[in-house]
C-alpha cells in the first residue's frame, strides 16, 4: 500500500513536471508567432505612417527608387514577379508530384518505399544556396544557349522552384494517398473495378484535401522561397514581357538589399512593408490549407 | 525511474560543461603571461567583404590577449552602421562612409576607422574585344546611351550590365567614383547580390559587364583598364587608379580599452602587411593619395 502510495506521488510529479514543460513550451511558441507578427506589422506599417507613402502607389505603381532623393517604392513588379514564378513552378510540379506519389504508393508499392521515396526526401533536405548555384552554372547558361536571351529569366526561375517544391508536393501527397484505408480499394474492386478505375474514382477524390494541401504547402515554399530564386532571375526590377525575360521576386529584393540598408531610412521601411505582405500571404495560405483539410472525406 | 534519468543526464551535462571550462583554463594559462592586463570583450559586425579579414585579426588578437573576448559578425554594411549607431556593438564595419548611409546628425555621433582599401576592377565577359574603357564610355554604358559592344570599339554585340543591389557599397563607390553620381537607366542592368555570383554571371553571359572587387577577379573573366591604367594594387596606391573605396570600422565616440587595442592592431604592420594584404586588400598605411 504504502509502496503504491509512494510510486504514486512519483509519477504525479513528473506528470506535473512534463505538463509544465509542455505548457512553457506552447506558450513561448504563441510568444514568438505574436511578437513577431507585431513586429514586422510595425516596421512595415512605417512606410505608410511615419514615411507618408500611399499603400496605393506601394501595391499599384512600378518605380522602384528607394536610394534616389525622392524615393519611390512601388512594388506592384515584385508582387507580379512572385505570382507568376510560384504559379508556373507549381502548374508543372504540382502534376509531376502528385503522379509520383500515386506511382509510388498504388502502382509500384516496393520501388516506391524502397527507392523513390528516400531519394525524393533526400531532395528536402538540400539547401536552397545549393538549388541556386546549380541553377546558376547548369541552367542559366543552358537556357541562353538553347532558347536565346540572358539565361536569366522567369523560365530559370520557375525551373528552379519547380525541382524546389517538387518533393515537398511529392512526399506530403504520398503520405495523404497512403494513409487511406485499405478497405475503400477493396470495396472498389469488389464492384470489379480496375485498377486505374479505382485510382481515378476513389483514390484521389477521397484524398482530395491532402493532395489539396500538399500543393498549397508547395506553392507556399515557392513564394517564400528567397536565394535559389535571386541568383536565377536577373533582378531586373520590371514586369517580364516573356519566359527568357529577367524579372524580380519579392523574397529577392528583400534578401538584397535588407543588409544594406539603414533601419529607419524609407528604403529599410519599404523592405519590411515587402515583408509584411509576404507574411500576409503565407498567413492566408495557412488559413486555406486549414480550410481544405477540414473539408476531407476520410479522416 | 524517470527522475533518475533525469539526475544521469544532468550529472552528463555538468561533466562535460566542466570539462569545458577546464580544458578552457588550461589552455589560456600558459599564454597569458605576456597579455598584459587588456581584458574585455568585443562584438563587431557588419560589412560581409571586410568579415574575413576582421574574423582573422580577431583571432590574432585573441592568441596575444587572451583575456579578450572578441565576437564578429557580418549582417552588411548597413546592419553594421545600424548597431553601432544603438550602441548594440563596439565596432561597425562598413564599405561606405557612415554620411552617406545615416543622416548628419547620426553620423556625426560615430568616429571613422579606415583599416583597408579595397580596389574595383571593370571586368568583362571574356568575348569582349576590348581592353580599355573611358570613364566617358562607362558613363554611358551604364546609363544606357550605349548597348552595343561596336560603339566602343568592340564587337557587333549587345552589351549586358550585371550591377550590384543599389543598397551596396561596391556598387556605391562605382557610382561616386566612375559614373559621377549619375543615374544608371532605370529597369536595364541585371542584378546579382554576392561578388561570386557576379564573377559566374560575367563569365557565363556573352557581351557581360560589371565590377568586382580586386580580390575576385581571375582568370574566368577580363579586367579592363580604366583610362588606360591598369587596376593594379601598385596603381592604386601610386594615386594612378581611382576606382577604390575605404574600409571603415566605426566606432559610438572614441574607442577605449580593448576596442581602442584592437584597432591600433588592425593599423598594425602585423595585419596590414599581414592578412590584409593576404586577403586582397589594399593597406591603408602605404596610400600616397588622399
Amino acid at each position: 500500500m504504502t509502496v503504491d502510495k509512494k510510486y504514486e506521488s512519483k509519477r504525479k510529479v513528473a506528470d506535473m513536471f512534463g505538463r509544465v514543460i509542455v505548457f512553457i513550451s506552447a506558450l513561448l511558441l504563441i510568444i514568438i508567432t505574436v511578437s513577431l507578427f507585431l513586429f514586422v506589422t510595425s516596421k512595415g506599417l512605417s512606410t505608410f505612417i511615419k514615411d507618408g507613402i500611399s499603400i496605393k502607389e506601394f501595391l499599384f505603381s512600378t518605380t522602384w527608387n528607394p536610394d534616389r532623393e525622392v524615393p519611390a517604392v512601388g512594388s506592384l513588379q515584385f508582387i507580379i514577379g512572385s505570382i507568376l514564378v510560384s504559379a508556373f513552378a507549381i502548374m508543372i510540379s504540382a502534376p509531376l508530384g502528385v503522379s509520383s506519389a500515386i506511382f509510388m504508393v498504388e502502382i509500384e508499392k516496393k520501388l516506391g518505399q524502397k527507392i523513390l521515396q528516400p531519394a525524393i526526401e533526400i531532395f528536402v533536405g538540400i539547401p536552397s544556396v545549393v538549388y541556386g548555384w546549380v541553377g546558376l552554372t547548369v541552367l542559366v547558361p543552358f537556357i541562353s544557349k538553347h532558347f536565346g536571351g540572358l539565361g536569366f529569366s522567369l523560365l530559370a526561375g520557375i525551373l528552379v522552384l519547380t525541382i524546389m517544391t517538387l518533393p515537398t508536393i511529392t512526399s506530403v501527397s504520398t503520405d495523404a494517398i497512403r494513409s487511406l484505408p485499405v478497405e475503400i480499394r477493396e470495396a472498389s474492386y469488389a464492384l470489379g473495378a480496375t485498377r486505374w478505375q479505382t485510382i481515378r474514382h476513389v483514390v484521389i477524390p477521397a484524398a482530395k484535401s491532402g493532395i489539396l494541401t500538399a500543393i498549397i504547402l508547395g506553392l507556399a515554399r515557392a513564394f517564400g522561397e528567397a536565394l535559389a530564386v535571386q541568383m536565377v532571375i536577373g533582378n531586373r526590377p520590371v514586369i517580364p514581357k516573356s519566359f527568357l525575360e529577367p524579372m524580380s521576386t519579392i523574397t529577392s529584393i528583400i534578401t538584397m538589399d535588407m543588409a544594406n540598408t539603414v533601419m529607419g531610412s524609407v528604403w529599410n521601411d519599404a523592405l519590411w512593408s515587402l515583408a509584411l505582405l509576404l507574411l500576409i500571404i503565407s498567413f492566408t495560405f495557412i488559413i486555406i490549407i486549414k480550410l481544405v483539410g477540414r473539408r476531407g472525406m476520410y479522416k | 525511474m524517470l527522475n533518475s534519468r533525469f539526475a544521469k543526464v544532468a550529472i552528463a551535462v555538468l561533466l562535460i560543461a566542466s570539462f569545458f571550462t577546464f580544458a578552457a583554463c588550461g589552455s589560456k594559462q600558459p599564454q597569458s603571461a605576456d597579455s598584459g592586463n587588456l581584458s574585455g570583450n568585443i562584438t563587431i559586425a557588419g560589412s560581409t567583404a571586410l568579415q574575413p579579414l576582421a574574423e582573422q585579426a580577431a583571432r590574432m588578437f585573441m592568441e596575444k590577449y587572451p583575456n579578450v573576448a572578441i565576437t564578429v559578425q557580418g549582417g552588411g554594411s548597413g546592419t553594421g552602421l545600424t548597431q553601432v549607431v544603438q550602441g548594440a556593438i563596439d565596432i561597425g564595419n562598413s564599405d561606405i562612409f557612415a554620411e552617406e548611409k545615416l543622416d548628419a546628425n547620426t553620423a556625426k555621433s560615430l568616429v571613422d576607422h579606415k583599416v583597408a582599401v579595397a580596389g574595383f576592377a571593370v571586368v568583362v565577359n571574356k568575348d569582349v574585344t576590348v581592353d580599355n574603357l573611358t570613364q566617358q564610355q562607362l558613363i554611358d554604358i551604364f546609363t544606357g546611351k550605349i548597348t552595343n559592344w561596336k560603339d566602343v570599339g568592340g564587337p557587333d554585340m549587345k552589351i549586358v550590365i550585371i550591377n550590384r543591389p543599389a543598397s551596396s557599397g561596391t556598387r556605391a563607390t562605382f557610382k561616386k567614383v566612375v559614373l559621377k553620381g549619375q543615374e544608371e537607366a532605370q529597369g536595364f542592368a541585371l542584378t546579382e547580390d554576392s561578388s561570386g555570383a557576379v564573377k559566374k554571371a560575367v563569365a557565363d553571359t556573352k557581351g557581360a559587364i560589371s565590377y568586382l572587387a580586386l580580390s575576385y577577379v581571375d582568370d574566368t573573366v577580363k579586367a579592363l583598364k580604366y583610362e588606360g591604367v591598369e587596376p593594379t594594387a601598385q596603381n592604386i596606391i601610386d594615386g594612378k587608379y581611382p576606382i577604390w573605396s575605404y574600409e571603415h570600422m566605426y566606432t559610438k565616440g572614441e574607442p577605449t580599452g580593448a576596442a581602442k587595442a584592437f584597432l591600433d592592431f588592425m593599423m598594425s604592420d602585423e595585419v596590414q602587411k599581414g592578412p590584409l594584404t593576404k586577403l586582397g586588400f589594399i593597406p591603408v598605411t602605404e596610400m600616397k593619395t588622399k
